[in-house]
């Protein structure tokens, strides 16, 4: 070709290459949100992954995860064959062996267990999807120790949410993005509902009609696009809400009618100091809650319909004792001074008035813009309504309250203010996703507790304890569960508490085990707390025996993270590409507002090692250990398929599967139904999705209303179609509390006694998280936190070829008076010192973030040659973690017990109470991160070019001969942007209304 | 050198970005990495991807800065940077072999490889930093505009946009026609005030920044008061007030 510099060359530019041979939709895993996606195959190899349009999550969109997920497929830190530990545990020297090996080997030594007492057996399954499958793995094999990581993320969420409105924040509810006018995000949640949020975030500030305030400590991500950054000191959100809560009730800007139709404010509370039942709801012979009807002024069943219900006021009870209602106890609580703003602001690091004007914000929205949606609907005793009559306020919170020692009561907090500001489940408020809500006390109870041979346990391992029966505690009181879940250390831990086992394991308190079987979870690092202990934990020989203290561990995951050294037998999984899985409704489903759905993941590749998913090999464990759900009567396996085959075949209850969509012989029913064998089938032909939408008078007020209760009833949902009542007063918390009293059959051991009578308070309460309050704030005068990069997912993420080079290496960010007064300047290097230990890292000056505060960015620190990364990664010398420095036990009580560092009702690892110290390091130790650990040997697994990687030339392809066209405009937010751009049509991206 | 179109083209394809609600999750710049890395400038080259230095070539990098007043107030900002597609693009006019130019039928600027000689003058011309350098093929790589993907006509309608567009979870990133002030970005840039990207230096570009809406912070911003007037003072008065509400349930 000739060169003419005086001239334009014309490029031929091929417009229409073709991209794909097939395209295939799956859901992604590159972090919990389970996208819908589309991913392009050419050659058999992954050329493209796009958000699937029509998929209830994402509706097209996809994050920066989900968008490198081709490089999470080829990852050169993926295992490709059963691995059996020969060195010594830690030093990472294995051999490749068969499956067939692998499964004899675990196979023995899981039946010895279950032949002779199957709680020495602990499956804890990290960040798994397939709960509903594992953990009825755990109950058929009879071992109640069974969790996931639940405990050490979201669990003050749910189970405070479970027992204030039935529902929950986290991804289980969101706000109505369309009718909202003031939206307040409190605390880090860029890590869950992650696309949805940031959607439901776009759409709103495109529409301009409502105010986003983001109460946080830090100004990243979400909370720089808010439109007031509220940077509140850490652990003090519940007394910020309580402050809030002052200043409603003084102005009386709360909705009474709400309150006396759909919680239980108005219910009388027994007031009788030393009795078995004080602070009980009192009740009449049916055991219905009673209440004091104003205007016939006389008691009242309080679940009745059309009474009045006093919300104060002194009330005689037949038996002769006084009752008040609830919602007067909380007035009392909430309007002394204790939380004026005044009180609180130094504190919360807020200004009074600034909590002023925040709380008359909150009025002005919930009371002076109502909005009025014009659909009929009925309540649930069968009165209709002409409107959808809401208080355009809501809410969302996940772990900067959950990862709190007081985030199950400030999690509370937030619900009660939800609710006295009547924008629970209306137009414009916090919505339930399906299948949410439920009524309060109805949660399943966690099984187990009674053990034996070969025998399952008789219901799930996990579930909400409402009442001290429902504990796992011998008739002493100890604990029945190795991590001390549903004990008088945690009553309520929902989750269980995966952040003890490994130190309950080892330490043999409350007794040793056997076998720790984990998977999915970098236990041996990021997911753990007190890394250097926790690995001389995994390592540890008992002298007597030179037998290691957990005698046996096994491991899955399809990547070569920092906890593979630390297992005897590691069984490879695949990829989420590879795999099938079902995201279900018995678990943790994908739901809207909007209704039901749930979905699968198809294998759209194939595996080219020798690795099996870790669903496939469960059930096939199950077969071959002869566990009753798995095994036929003849002593055949009854899921020979693998865990496609459990998907579509199993029943937990008749006509009731993994999957709601399509059962029944011909695949024409819903939520209940036979088995349809062409289930899987349905769902590929529909893009690996089901989903419900409920009707126009179905969509609010869930809680109370008639139609859809009715259909959440007949779906399973819910045990009966009552009325859901919110509890701004918990009684079951009271329940515990006066066990605490030495009330009733099961109480706590004096030593507990005083830690359950605090911190179950019927009504929320606000204290200093425990770190904050047990160490010298002078000498660890700082918070520290974490914030969660968006373009990653844990270790998972920072591995990616492509994510590395966005970060590699994390500071600490530290407000610039703050640096000053420790005479520190951006990249010194300083040392991080807790009252547990200290770690080196550099620093970075920011201005938007609270000055008693320092943070950095989660999991981007890497063990050196972990994830089959060079020894010189950046990730392991100037990446760093906090868990370090951060203790799993609490200080001694006064007996010498250490209680987890946890909150004390819910049991949910305490992240951020951490409290810090920051110090210029000498010179000499200027250079790198520390602790550094040895580094684990590299593997030598494939990886797809070691100094470069050209990934996709492999898909040029010839010309097509075409070299343009017409194009199609694309307007994101579309609908929002035609609501308030003149002349712009509606319709979504580049499909126009007319035309869509 | 090399020259521009003789006039102006009349179709002027681009993006329009609103920094009012880029959240910085690098969705853009990953999925725009993902589809190019096998598309017209394929591959997009990383270099030590598992090593001490991971680096490669990226048409689209997200730059997160915070902007402090003189009393401390801060800003944290998100800023994705592509190339602009100039009306008077200087990568094209700097480039001696004809390799950079912009095509007269929708204005996308681009880079034939066959005749780049990778002598980096392109990318030291563009005022914006939009070029990037593959060592490996030694030539200059940069945004296509999606030339592959938004004609594609073995793509599903609704996939022939951009990627970084399609793919924004937050809607932040719009894509049309900015020569035509009828089309739906121009309404929305002028509706929206967008902006122009360093327009003193001369090079016209076709992007555009729609700026942070006004923060709703100020008291009365909503339409509230500052505070909220007390009813009751605390004590047992409220309680009197309201034991004779009488409310229905």
């Amino acid at each position: 070709m000739s060169l003419n510099p005086f001239e334009t060359v014309r490029e031929v530019v091929d417009t229409s290459p073709p991209v794909a041979d097939e395209v295939k939709t799956t859901t992604c895993y590159m972090c919990a949100c389970r996208c819908g996606i589309k991913v392009y195959l050419k050659d058999g190899r992954i050329r493209y992954i796009e958000g699937n349009r029509d998929h209830p999550v994402n509706k097209g969109v996809l994050c920066g995860k989900g968008s490198a997920g081709i490089m999470q497929h080829y990852s050169p830190a993926r295992l490709s064959k059963p691995l059996l530990r020969v060195g010594e545990r830690g030093s990472g020297e294995f051999k490749e062996i068969e499956w067939d090996e692998a499964m004899d080997l675990a196979v023995d030594w899981l039946g010895k267990i279950r032949e002779t007492d199957p709680s020495k057996l602990a499956l804890f399954t990290g960040r798994d999807q397939s709960q509903a499958m594992t953990g009825w793995w755990a109950s058929q094999f009879g071992t109640p120790n069974f969790a996931a990581h639940g405990g050490f993320c979201s669990v003050n969420m749910a189970t405070a949410g479970c027992f204030t409105i039935g529902g929950s924040f986290w991804e289980f509810g969101e706000p109505d993005w369309e009718h909202t006018r003031y939206f307040m995000m409190f605390g880090v949640a860029e890590d869950h509902d992650s696309n949805p949020l940031k959607t439901g975030i776009g759409r709103l500030k495109t529409k301009a009609q409502a105010k986003f305030v983001s109460v946080n400590p830090i100004k990243t991500g979400y909370s720089a696009v808010a439109d007031e950054w509220v940077g509140i000191r850490p652990g003090t959100d519940g007394l910020f809400a309580f402050a809030l809560i002052h200043e409603l009730l003084k102005a009386e800007k709360i909705d009474w009618q709400f309150l006396v139709r759909y919680t239980n404010a108005p219910w009388l509370v027994i007031q009788d100091p030393s009795a078995a039942d004080d602070g009980l709801f009192a009740r009449d012979d049916e055991g219905n809650p009673l209440c004091y009807d104003a205007e016939k002024k006389a008691l009242a069943n309080a679940t009745g319909v059309d009474i009045s219900p006093a919300l104060v006021g002194e009330y005689k009870l037949p038996d002769g004792r006084t009752a008040v209602p609830a919602f007067q106890l909380l007035a009392a609580r909430y309007m002394d001074d204790r939380y004026a703003p005044e009180t609180v602001a130094d504190e919360c690091g807020i200004p009074a008035d600034k909590i002023k004007r925040l709380a008359a914000e909150l009025a002005h929205a919930a009371f002076s813009q109502e909005v009025v949606l014009d659909v009929e609907w009925t309540d649930w005793a069968g009165r209709k309504h002409d409107k959808m009559i809401g208080r355009p306020v809501s809410m969302h919170a996940m772990r900067g309250i959950s990862a709190h020692s007081n985030g199950f009561h400030t999690c509370r907090a937030l619900h009660v203010l939800q609710i006295l500001l009547g924008s629970v489940d209306v137009p414009g408020g916090f919505r339930y996703k399906s299948p949410f809500p439920k009524h309060i006390p109805s949660f399943p109870k966690p099984a187990g507790h009674d053990v034996a041979p070969n025998t399952p346990i008789p219901g799930p391992p996990l579930g909400m304890t409402t009442e001290p029966a429902d504990l796992l505690v011998d008739a002493d009181g100890s604990p029945k569960r190795i991590d001390k879940a549903f004990s008088w250390d945690n009553p309520i831990s929902g989750h269980g508490l995966m952040h003890m086992v490994i130190h309950n394991a080892w330490k043999g308190d409350p007794y040793p085990i056997d076998t720790l079987f984990m998977y999915m979870a970098n236990m041996g690092w990021n997911s753990s707390m007190n890394i250097p202990n926790t690995l001389k934990m995994l390592t540890d020989k008992d002298p007597e025996t030179g037998e290691y203290k957990i005698p046996r561990i096994i491991y899955s995951d399809a990547f070569y993270s920092e906890m593979i050294p630390y297992a005897d037998l590691i069984l490879p999984d695949t990829t989420y590409l590879e795999r099938w899985d079902c995201i279900s409704l018995l678990d943790r489903p994908i739901c809207s507002a909007h209704g039901p759905a749930d979905s699968i993941r198809q294998p759209v590749v194939q595996p080219d090692r020798d690795v099996r998913a870790f669903q496939d090999v469960m059930i096939d464990l199950g077969g071959r250990l002869g566990l009753p759900g798995m095994t036929n009567e003849d002593g055949t396996p009854k899921y020979p398929g693998g865990y496609p085959d459990y998907i579509v075949n199993h029943e937990r209850a008749p006509g009731i599967g993994p999957l709601a969509g399509w059962r029944g012989e011909n695949g024409d029913q819903h939520g209940k139904g036979a088995v349809n064998p062409n289930q899987l089938d349905r769902y590929i032909e529909n893009g690996c999705f089901w989903q419900h939408e409920l009707e126009p008078n179905q969509l609010y007020f869930k809680h109370s209303n008639k139609d859809y209760l009715d259909y959440a009833a007949s779906v399973g949902w819910i045990g009966s179609a009552d009325q859901v009542v919110l509890h701004v007063y918990s009684e079951h918390l009271q329940k515990f509390r006066l066990a605490a009293r030495g009330h009733g059959d099961v109480v706590p051991p004096e030593e507990h006694r005083e830690r359950v009578e605090t911190y179950f308070d019927p009504l929320p309460i606000w204290y200093k998280p425990f770190e904050e309050a047990s160490v010298d704030t002078d000498s660890f005068p700082l918070h520290a936190l974490t914030q969660r990069p968006m373009h990653m997912y844990h270790s998972w993420g920072s591995q990616n070829a492509w994510l590395r080079q966005i970060t590699a290496a994390n500071c600490l960010y530290v407000h610039p008076d703050t640096a000053a007064k420790a005479g520190v300047e951006d990249d010194d290097w300083v040392w991080i010192t807790s009252h547990h230990g200290k770690v080196r890292a550099q620093i970075k000056t920011m201005a938007g973030v609270n000055p008693d505060t320092v943070w950095t960015w989660n999991a981007i620190g890497k063990r050196q040659g972990a994830w089959n990364l060079d020894k010189d990664a950046p990730e392991a010398k100037r990446g760093f973690l906090l868990n370090h420095i951060i203790s799993e036990l609490l200080p001694e009580r006064k007996d010498g017990y250490r209680y987890s560092n946890s909150d004390p009702v819910s049991g949910q690892a305490a992240w951020y109470d951490l409290r810090v110290r920051i110090e210029k390091c000498t010179a000499e130790d200027a250079d790198s991160t520390d602790p550094l650990f040895d580094a684990m040997p590299q593997r030598d697994a494939p990886r797809e070019g070691d100094e470069k990687l050209r990934y996709g030339e492999e898909f040029k392809s010839p010309p097509s001969g075409k070299t343009g066209g017409a194009h199609l405009e694309f307007i994101g937010n579309r609908e929002e942007v035609a609501e308030t751009v003149t002349g712009v049509p509606s319709g979504h991206g580049n499909q126009k209304k007319e035309d869509a | 050198m090399t020259s521009l179109p003789e006039t102006p083209t009349t179709k002027k394809l681009g993006l329009v970005i609103d920094l009012d609600i880029c959240v910085g999750c690098h969705a853009c710049a990953v999925n725009c990495k993902e589809w190019n890395s096998g598309g017209h400038s394929a591959p997009l080259t990383d270099f030590d991807p598992y090593g001490a230095d991971p680096t490669g070539v990226w048409f689209n990098r997200i730059h997160t800065f915070e902007a402090t007043d003189d009393v401390g107030n801060s800003r944290t900002v998100h800023f994705p940077r592509s190339c602009l597609h100039c009306e008077d693009a200087p990568c094209v006019t700097v480039c001696p072999t004809g390799a950079s130019y912009k095509r007269e039928e929708d204005g996308i600027v681009l880079v034939n490889a066959d005749t780049c000689i990778g002598c980096k003058l392109c990318s030291w011309a563009c005022p914006y930093g939009a070029r990037e350098y593959d060592h490996d093929d030694g030539v200059m790589k940069k945004c296509t505009l999606c030339v592959d993907k938004i004609y594609n006509e073995n793509l599903d309608e609704e996939s022939r946009v951009p990627a970084c567009v399609s793919t924004c979870p937050a809607g932040a990133r719009h894509f049309g026609d900015l020569g035509d002030p009828e089309s739906d970005v121009s309404k929305l840039v002028e509706a929206r005030d967008g902006f122009e990207l360093m327009p003193e230096q001369e090079c016209k570009p076709t992007n555009r920044y729609l700026p942070p809406r006004p923060r709703k912070t100020a008291a009365g911003s909503t339409g509230a008061p500052s505070a909220l007037e007390p009813q009751v003072d605390g004590g047992d008065s409220p309680f009197l007030r309201w034991v004779d509400k009488v409310l229905s349930r």
